[in-house]
């Protein structure tokens, strides 16, 4: 364990609906890391989101996460972002009535318009055109992902965690990905990435690779790439689940 | 009595600076009451504080013995530049205030009206607004008029309100009642839409405690190629029962019509709403969508993961959907 560790999962286990999902995971995250968490779908990714943050039926049925020194395997999702983490889900919500200004202004400890037009701006969106609008289902699911990235942005967080940042239509270039994490990490900010693309790693200090449920290995990024993609082949149950999300979206 | 003035004339100074400051409270600017620039009515109880019009707009009140009548025409081709402020309040905390208005809007003419309602000492206010409208060949009518009930036991709050839309006409309303306690709402609005007209009602209402609401919007669309949109976003917790009925009728050849009826429920509260559209013409379209559910949780967890607690949460998507 490193000195300057931000995050600490040690032996985690987590079970929802009767099945353990999570089996003894554990993880660091350095002090203004980027650290990017691969694995399949269905390998338990976002569900080590869910329970980094703190999410409603996501605490740990054992072992301890730490942040910042300090426990907070049982602290509410509010306590943990004023602690300073957050989270950008995959699938970010849409807010009927509430526009993008106030929605960023929501998570800065300090809220500002420059602020604001710099958080858009980052995501290559124009502000004059953005912030007086709804973040509701007006938006497509490029532009809502941009402005949830930007909120990120604005709150200026210890830990961002990012769950599938590039996925979907309309995202961010890798490139433009790779300036806007530049810039957080120069800010102080450390990102959990969550991703399933092997060249998000490229943006990466240090990678680590989840597999049912399990992290499997941690290293040198061009390490880790190189075993997902030899050696990591679609399992059983990430077929099953696959299968499932593309049943779903048919 | 009948009142109808140029300049705005105070006949009760002290009755005026306290409705103006509930004016406020309300959400309105009290400085746009004392200013020339804006046509304003400000009625207290039955009555007429001031009335002020300018050309092109006139507005004639009556004194009745639980209210007032009063008659608002705008010439036809007049085109109201700012809006007209109407301010109705009932200062003692029991009292009827019975509100019976005639908008008569001139073929090609333009107005709105802001109309703040005030009860800040209601413990049992009744507030009975009668309103017809007609909005002529061409014209546009926007009214929105908004509450204010104090934080005690609310009012008991009906208006009533039958609106004619005449060829190419439009006519907006919204109501909205966010502010304090409701009490009780018994909202019912009927709106005839003809050729090319247009028509939107938007009713915004949060109730908690033991608040009633109950909304009725009706648009009828009569003459070909006529638009309407019946839409409402309501919220209720604890205690606060809410029904929400929603109507569209497409009579006419290319009407377009939607319903659109949003509510989240919280705690013990009970909310319903029917959205009905009927269609008695082959090539109208009626729409209608509706939704009832307590806080989404992903929106919830959203902002608690910007380090809002659960109410906190909970205040902004509410007051943003009540806004939308």
């Amino acid at each position: 364990m490193a000195d300057d560790s931000l995050l600490i999962v040690e032996g985690v286990h987590l079970i929802r609906e009767g099945t353990e999902i999570l089996h003894g995971v554990n993880l660091t995250v350095a002090e203004a890391e980027v650290h990017c968490l691969l694995g399949r779908n269905g390998s338990g990714k976002s569900t080590m989101a869910y329970m980094l943050m703190g999410s409603g039926g996501y605490l740990p049925s054992g072992g301890t996460v730490l942040f910042g020194g300090r426990d907070i395997t049982d602290a509410t999702m509010t306590e943990r972002a004023r602690l300073g983490m957050t989270l950008a889900w995959q699938e970010p919500a849409r807010f009927e009535g509430l526009p993008v200004l106030d929605y960023l202004r929501l998570g800065m400890a300090e809220p500002s318009e420059e602020r604001v037009r710099e958080a858009l701006e980052a995501v290559a969106l124009d502000p004059a055109v953005y912030r007086s609008r709804n973040v509701d289902a007006s938006l497509s699911g490029g532009e809502r992902k941009r402005i949830e990235l930007a909120a990120v942005y604005a709150m200026r967080p210890r830990l961002a965690i990012l769950d599938e940042p590039d996925s979907g239509v309309d995202v961010l270039s890798l490139s433009d990905i790779r300036d806007l994490f530049a810039r957080m990490r120069e800010q102080g900010s450390a990102l959990l990435l969550i991703t399933h693309r092997d060249e998000m790693v490229e943006i990466a200090d240090r990678a680590s690779l989840i597999c049912s449920g399990e992290i499997v290995m941690t290293g040198e990024p061009a390490h880790v790439q190189a075993h997902y993609c030899d050696r990591c082949e679609i399992c059983d149950v990430a077929r099953e689940v696959e299968e499932a999300a593309d049943y779903e979206r048919v | 009595m009948s009142v109808s003035r140029t300049k705005p004339v105070f006949t009760q100074g002290d009755e005026f600076e306290a409705i103006v400051r509930s004016y406020e409270r309300a959400g309105g600017d009290g400085k746009n009451l004392l200013s020339p620039k804006f046509a304003s009515m400000v009625v207290s109880g039955n009555q007429v504080l001031s009335t002020h019009e300018l050309p092109g707009l006139e507005m004639v009140a009556e004194q009745l013995s639980d209210g007032v009548a009063a008659r608002v025409t705008v010439a036809p081709g007049t085109k109201v530049e700012l809006p007209v402020h109407l301010c109705f309040g009932v200062l003692p905390e029991r009292g009827t205030q019975r509100i019976v208005s005639h908008f008569e809007i001139g073929a090609g003419a333009s107005v709105e009206f802001l109309a703040h309602c005030t009860f800040p000492n209601s413990v049992e206010v009744i507030h009975l607004m009668e309103a017809e409208v007609r909005v002529g060949e061409g014209a546009r009518m926007r009214y929105s008029e908004t509450h204010f009930h104090g934080e005690q036991s609310g009012a008991r709050v009906v208006p009533r309100g039958r609106i004619l839309v005449e060829k190419g006409g439009a006519y907006l309303s919204e109501f909205s009642l966010t502010e304090g306690r409701i009490g009780e709402l018994d909202f019912d609005y009927t709106v005839d839409v003809a050729e090319r007209g247009r028509a939107e009602l938007m009713v915004r209402a949060y109730g908690f405690g033991s608040d009633r609401l109950r909304t009725v919007e009706t648009i009828r669309l009569n003459g070909a190629g006529a638009r309407g949109l019946a839409k409402s976003r309501v919220a209720v917790r604890e205690d606060a029962v809410s029904d929400v009925i929603a109507t569209t009728e497409g009579n006419a050849p290319d009407s377009r019509g939607h319903v659109d009826c949003v509510e989240i429920v919280r705690d013990r509260a009970i909310a319903s709403a029917a959205p009905l559209v009927r269609v008695t013409c082959d090539s109208a379209y009626v729409t209608h969508e509706a939704a009832i559910g307590t806080v989404n949780k992903k929106e919830l967890e959203t902002l608690m993961a910007r380090g809002l607690d659960e109410e906190a949460a909970v205040d902004v998507i509410v007051g943003a959907m009540l806004k939308s």
